[in-house]
């Protein structure tokens, strides 16, 4: 008898709690000004080695080394119709070298060596978790030496009632490549606007620029298929038009004779991904991605990629990771000294050759519930890889990200 | 030609798999919300991929910024 009591009395309790459940009602909603939630620190290192310069026609040195910090202050907050606002707005800088800029100057007396880009951008999202939809406005502007890139998006999504959400974004990104011709090349200037032999970059009076134009729709759908397993699907619709070379990369012919590399004007390029994500047991997930890419200028690729996350704690993880791509060359590309002089198109980047790569690697993550060190760092992780095309290039990256809330 | 056929058969069949999925309640996604089976690319890889696509000639379908930015070497 004494059981049963205690029974229906435990009963009585559960349903209590049961009904003290915290519902988010409409009349208890109160709106919140954006707060901070939320700092993104990324940082990397990039090295490069490599034997096919576009800026001597595909031979010479590839060094390059790049430093790369971002940060990211993310605010979020709920308007008086229950919305979920989230500002982003982020600010990267990359410091480089590389060695090739010296022979923008035929005679490698290019006194440029290196050069800072600086990118902020800012996001703002309003999610409707009711309706399960959401909307968005970017605006992003990246500034080096010799580019200017100034872009714009729009997009939104909407979840469907089976755990699927579709997503349309449209991009368009308004760039200026200025000028700097190979110093042979370079147009004659006015008196007291440089000296001679190249390696005037720093002080030429007013290169002239061209436009670039980028535009994009970027489709997504994702699916959750069961409680292991979820989809993306990704579809990109990308449209470019202007000077789309750069004015710096020589091409040799097979006479011997050199000319600033010629693309046409406009390029469509198609690319389509899946993402595949299964959690395997309660200790491993397998991520893996794969994209099949087209475009007009000849080029077909393939890329695979798994990582492998495994979960060495609930809060830590281990990641190796490889990825193989391949692609066929552009109808435009021919190596050092292989071009005709009668073609209409031509370039000797390495970039739009024939080639296969391999990037494999690993990553640690640590994300402890109350942060590390008990302070408001609340995830790191950190990333090496190792890249490697057929073409000889050699790159090596490292990675850092570190999330404060 | 063949393979773009292939990889639009992959996507159907894909689609296919996703449309005829189990139906996953909110308290049953505790491994699908782990940080690590997100679908969107990491931000840790951001400088990855942007390296790619200055030395590669593909580039997009991963979710990240498809134009703007370097007038590279």
């Amino acid at each position: 008898m004494k059981k049963i009591c205690l029974t229906v009395v435990g009963m009585y309790f559960m349903l209590l709690h049961a009904f003290s459940q915290v519902t988010r009602d409409s009349a208890a909603f109160k709106p919140r000004k954006l707060k901070l939630d939320e700092v993104n620190l990324v940082s990397s290192y990039y090295t490069q080695n490599g034997d096919h310069s576009a800026v001597r026609g595909g031979i010479g040195s590839e060094k390059v080394t790049d430093l790369a910090n971002g940060v990211e202050l993310k605010w979020v907050g709920w308007d008086a119709h229950q919305r979920k606002n989230t500002l982003t707005a982020g600010v990267g800088i990359d410091y480089h070298t590389a060695a090739s800029q010296a022979y923008i100057s035929k005679t490698g007396a290019s006194r440029r060596k290196d050069g800072t880009r600086l990118y902020p951008s800012l996001d703002w999202t309003r999610e409707d978790e009711r309706k399960g939809t959401s909307f968005s406005l970017g605006a992003y502007y990246s500034n080096e030496f010799n580019y200017q890139s100034l872009g714009f998006s729009a997009g939104g999504t909407k979840k469907t009632k089976t755990n699927g959400e579709f997503g349309l974004k449209l991009s368009g990104y308004f760039d200026k490549v200025k000028l700097i011709f190979p110093s042979e090349f370079e147009p004659a200037y006015p008196s007291g606007g440089g000296g001679s032999g190249g390696g005037r970059e720093n002080e030429h009076p007013n290169y002239g620029s061209s436009p670039r134009e980028t535009y994009t729709a970027s489709f997504s759908f994702t699916q959750v298929i069961n409680t292991r397993l979820q989809a993306a699907f990704l579809f990109d619709l990308v449209e470019q038009h202007g000077y789309l070379g750069l004015p710096f990369h020589r091409v040799y012919f097979n006479d011997a004779t050199d000319l600033v590399e010629k693309l046409p004007s406009n390029r469509f390029k198609l690319p389509l991904g899946v993402r595949l994500n299964y959690f395997l047991g309660d200790k491993v997930i397998l991520r893996s991605y794969y994209r099949y890419y087209v475009d007009n200028w000849g080029i077909r690729s393939h890329t695979a990629s798994l990582e492998v996350p495994v979960k060495l704690t609930p809060f830590f993880s281990v990641t190796p990771f490889y990825r193989y791509y391949t692609q066929s060359a552009a109808n435009y590309f021919a190596a050092y000294q292989q071009h005709k002089t009668t073609d209409l198109y031509y370039t000797s980047n390495y970039a739009l050759s024939a080639f296969n790569s391999h990037f494999f690697g690993a990553g640690i993550r640590m994300a402890p519930p109350k942060g590390l060190f008990n302070s408001h760092l609340s995830s790191l992780e950190l990333r090496f890889g190792h890249y490697t095309q057929t073409t000889d290039l050699v790159s090596n990256v490292i990675s850092l990200h570190m999330q404060f809330k | 030609m063949k393979r773009t056929i292939l990889f639009f058969a992959v996507v159907l069949c894909a689609s296919g798999m996703a449309t005829s999925c189990t139906p996953v309640k909110e308290y049953q996604k505790n491994r699908l919300n782990d940080a690590e089976m997100s679908l969107s690319s990491r931000k840790v890889e951001k400088n990855e991929s942007n390296f790619q696509s200055y030395r590669e000639g593909a580039s997009g379908a991963n979710g990240g910024k498809t134009g703007g930015g370097c007038g590279c070497n």
